[in-house]
């Protein structure tokens, strides 16, 4: 059992937690994930590590409530208990020898891109942060964003905040006023990251993606997570979840996704365990 | 006066068309008198075949003469001797390559049912006998299993009766590996591994769950942290596919992935969240025990047609011929000497057919097996809204890749000696890891020699009073 220590809504639908986990905390690297199930009845899910305190033994994650999963762990509270939280997985990511950088975040993906600039801003790189939101009701996390780069650019869809636009808008003002970036970091949603990447192909910047397919086991065993890179079938869990991204079959990813969501709607009327009822 | 029946005393089973629609276990086990009758076929044969054909070295006449005597506690007694798991071995060995197939009593008519004992005596254990905790005087020494399946849970047992302090340290949260997510309820039901797997703890095992070796652990820290020697079970790892068209289309799974929802995470019963897709018309690729154990739980998901895609002949299919017979028993259709070519997509991408082509059998191949040769031209469609590819694994990863100074061949399999020494000092290794997919009682006979060339390398010899280091 792995206790939750802090609980904090970000926004409407977006959670930050931080769970006990001593011999997670004791390792975690960024870019990494964890696999939780709530109860015995429980799926089990990835989630990328957002934050880690060694010291306190504490793993921070940041998920948004949309699947039944998640709508779930959104329900439970400082001092309840995870059944299952294992971890680290994956491999961390590459962040060495990088001088010069831009950080995308889409939605949640914020989460997990911020402390990826923070570690390259931190190792002395010059680093751009694009985030990009819905609209302004949704922004997370922008004084941690600020704080983790030289500069911090919002776009909203709906133009309620920051740019009115995508991501990919901001993106591309970046790349033609200066050609010297080498590295590329998307985090969000896959069509976003998709975007991000036709994009950077054009200006031939190496781009980063961390990928988040369904998962059981998370070790090498299931195979559920597999992916298409450059053609070769890759699994996310053991040679990812970053990819370059020029090469991932982001179509294919999309899909598979979104295998299950059909199934999840139809059941989203059942009662929840944890908490009640949960809307549909 | 022996039994001289020609045939086996027949097990009771569900009837095909019943049990292809749940998941309760298939076969029903003998019942004492059933177990006394068939003991007494048994000759006692002097020079014990039998014994030759069994990985873990089950002392199998003198088991069964307790059986034919009435004494099943004794009987469970003289298996556990020797075998950790019973009542899985019972169940899922293939015993007619092995013990079964030495049996003198095979040679006219049918071999003494050395399975269905042995099933039979560890069922009348968990139901009648008393687990004496046997604990071994302690010796103080810790040993690190990676792995909670066959090879790791054998050799942990096996360390744990020698007086060895063995941890074993599982990456998912269930103990049991294969055994639990791979080999289904209604061929193994999960209770009975959970009791085999309770029945070590009482010999002292400590299992830890959520543990991922390699990432969360290292095997140098194992070190540090006092463990004098690590076994290595981490067991079969990533699916093999085919690398046709159409693998990436949705209504594709390995079998791993199949079987994992459906047995570790129980997406056939209503109150467990998993989901999993429920297909009319489902075609298996493979013909080993995974692809049975698949196509017959597609079967039992719902579908109408289900099918075991092959490319070789009946012969060549390397399943047990329990679990043929009864997935043909239950309705799996069988498409022998056939092999997929490509998948074909809808607009949505899901699965619509299975475009394959028909095949001849060559020229025996290195491995000795006659290989199968497409037929040209023999192209045909096949209308699927499903394809398992259970095709095989390579090993698992995690550890090989985190570890320096451990040897893996060109496939990813572990390298080890004859002692199960991989080549990392006091690092030993067997199961899956190291023969890439196998049996469970393969696993199991690595364990157990692990567990030996363990003990060799960490007690004093007998009769010699140094401790060698």
């Amino acid at each position: 059992m792995y206790k939750i220590v802090e609980k904090r809504a970000l926004n409407e639908a977006v959670t930050l937690m931080s769970v006990h986990a001593p011999h997670i905390a004791r390792k975690v690297l960024p870019g990494q994930f964890i696999i939780l199930r709530l109860d015995e009845y429980g799926e089990r899910i990835p989630l990328t590590v957002a934050a880690y305190d060694r010291k306190a033994g504490e793993v921070t994650i940041v998920f948004q409530a949309v699947g039944r999963t998640t709508k779930m762990l959104a329900a439970l509270d400082v001092g309840d208990d995870i059944l299952d939280f294992v971890g680290p997985l994956g491999r961390p990511t590459e962040l060495e020898g990088v001088h010069k950088a831009i950080v995308i975040g889409g939605g949640v993906g914020c989460a997990i891109a911020y402390p990826q600039a923070r570690f390259l801003h931190e190792q002395g790189a010059t680093v751009k942060v694009v985030a990009g939101f819905r609209s302004r009701d949704i922004v997370i996390l922008e004084e941690e964003m600020k704080a983790a780069c030289d500069e911090l650019l919002i776009a909203t869809d709906d133009g309620s905040y920051g740019r009115h636009g995508f991501v990919t808008d901001l993106l591309r003002e970046l790349l033609e006023a200066d050609s010297g970036y080498d590295l590329v970091i998307a985090i969000g949603p896959v069509p976003m990251m998709k975007a991000v990447c036709a994009l950077t192909k054009e200006y031939a910047v190496k781009t980063t993606v961390s990928l988040n397919p369904i998962m059981i086991d998370g070790t090498g065993m299931c195979g559920g997570c597999r992916v298409h890179v450059g053609g070769e079938l890759k699994f996310a869990c053991v040679d990812g979840p970053d990819f370059d991204g020029h090469l991932v079959d982001f179509d294919e990813l999309q899909r598979r996704n979104a295998i299950y969501r059909a199934q999840e709607q139809v059941d989203a009327n059942h009662i929840c365990r944890l908490a009640g009822e949960i809307d549909a | 006066m022996p039994n001289m029946s020609m045939q086996k005393t027949p097990m009771p089973a569900q009837a095909p068309e019943v049990r292809n629609k749940n998941f309760d276990e298939v076969t029903l086990g003998y019942t004492p008198e059933m177990a006394v009758l068939e003991a007494q076929r048994c000759l006692q044969c002097k020079h014990r075949p039998c014994m030759k054909g069994c990985p873990v070295a089950v002392r199998i006449p003198e088991f069964i003469a307790k059986v034919a005597q009435g004494d099943f506690l004794a009987a469970y007694e003289i298996i556990t001797s020797t075998n950790a798991l019973p009542a899985v071995c019972g169940r899922v060995c293939p015993q007619e390559n092995q013990c079964e197939r030495e049996c003198v009593r095979g040679i006219k008519g049918e071999s003494v049912a050395i399975g269905r004992l042995e099933r039979f005596v560890a069922d009348y254990f968990m139901e009648y006998g008393t687990a004496a905790s046997k604990r071994a005087e302690p010796n103080g020494i810790k040993v690190a299993v990676i792995g909670a399946g066959p090879a790791g849970l054998s050799c942990a047992g096996d360390l744990a009766r020698r007086g060895f302090e063995v941890t074993v340290y599982e990456a998912i949260h269930k103990a049991g590996g294969v055994l639990v997510y791979g080999i289904p309820e209604f061929r193994l039901p999960k209770a009975i591994v959970e009791r085999e797997i309770d029945s070590l703890r009482a010999l002292g095992v400590k299992i830890e769950t959520d543990m991922v070796i390699g990432r969360a652990l290292s095997l140098d820290e194992l070190g540090e942290m006092g463990y004098k020697a690590v076994f290595v079970g981490s067991g079969a790892g990533l699916p093999r596919f085919m690398g046709i068209e159409g693998e990436g289309l949705l209504g594709v799974y390995s079998a791993n992935e199949f079987l994992t929802r459906i047995n570790l995470m129980k997406a056939y019963k209503d109150e467990y969240d998993t989901p999993i897709i429920r297909s009319k018309s489902v075609a298996v690729i493979g013909g080993g025990n995974v692809a049975m154990d698949a196509a017959r739980c597609a079967m039992r998901l719902g579908a109408e047609r289900v099918y075991i895609v092959y490319r070789r002949g009946e012969e060549e299919i390397p399943a047990r011929l329990e679990e043929i017979h009864h997935a043909k028993e239950e309705g799996i259709e069988f498409r022998l000497l056939t092999a997929p070519t490509r998948l074909l997509g809808d607009d949505q991408g899901w699965v619509r057919g299975m475009e394959c082509v028909k095949m001849r059998l060559g020229e025996p191949d290195a491995s000795g097996r006659r290989s199968p040769v497409e037929i040209p031209g023999s192209q045909y469609e096949m209308e699927v809204d499903s394809v398992i590819m259970a095709i095989g694994t390579s090993p698992n990863p995690l550890i090989r890749t985190t570890t320096e100074g451990l040897q893996a061949d060109r496939r990813g399999c572990l390298i080890v000696n004859e002692e199960m020494a991989t080549t990392k000092p006091g690092v030993y290794a067997g199961g899956d890891a190291v023969t890439g997919a196998a049996t469970v009682i393969l696993a199991m006979g690595a364990g157990k020699k692990a567990a030996e060339s363990i003990a060799n390398l960490l007690l004093p010899s007998p009769g010699s009073e140094e401790n060698p280091a």
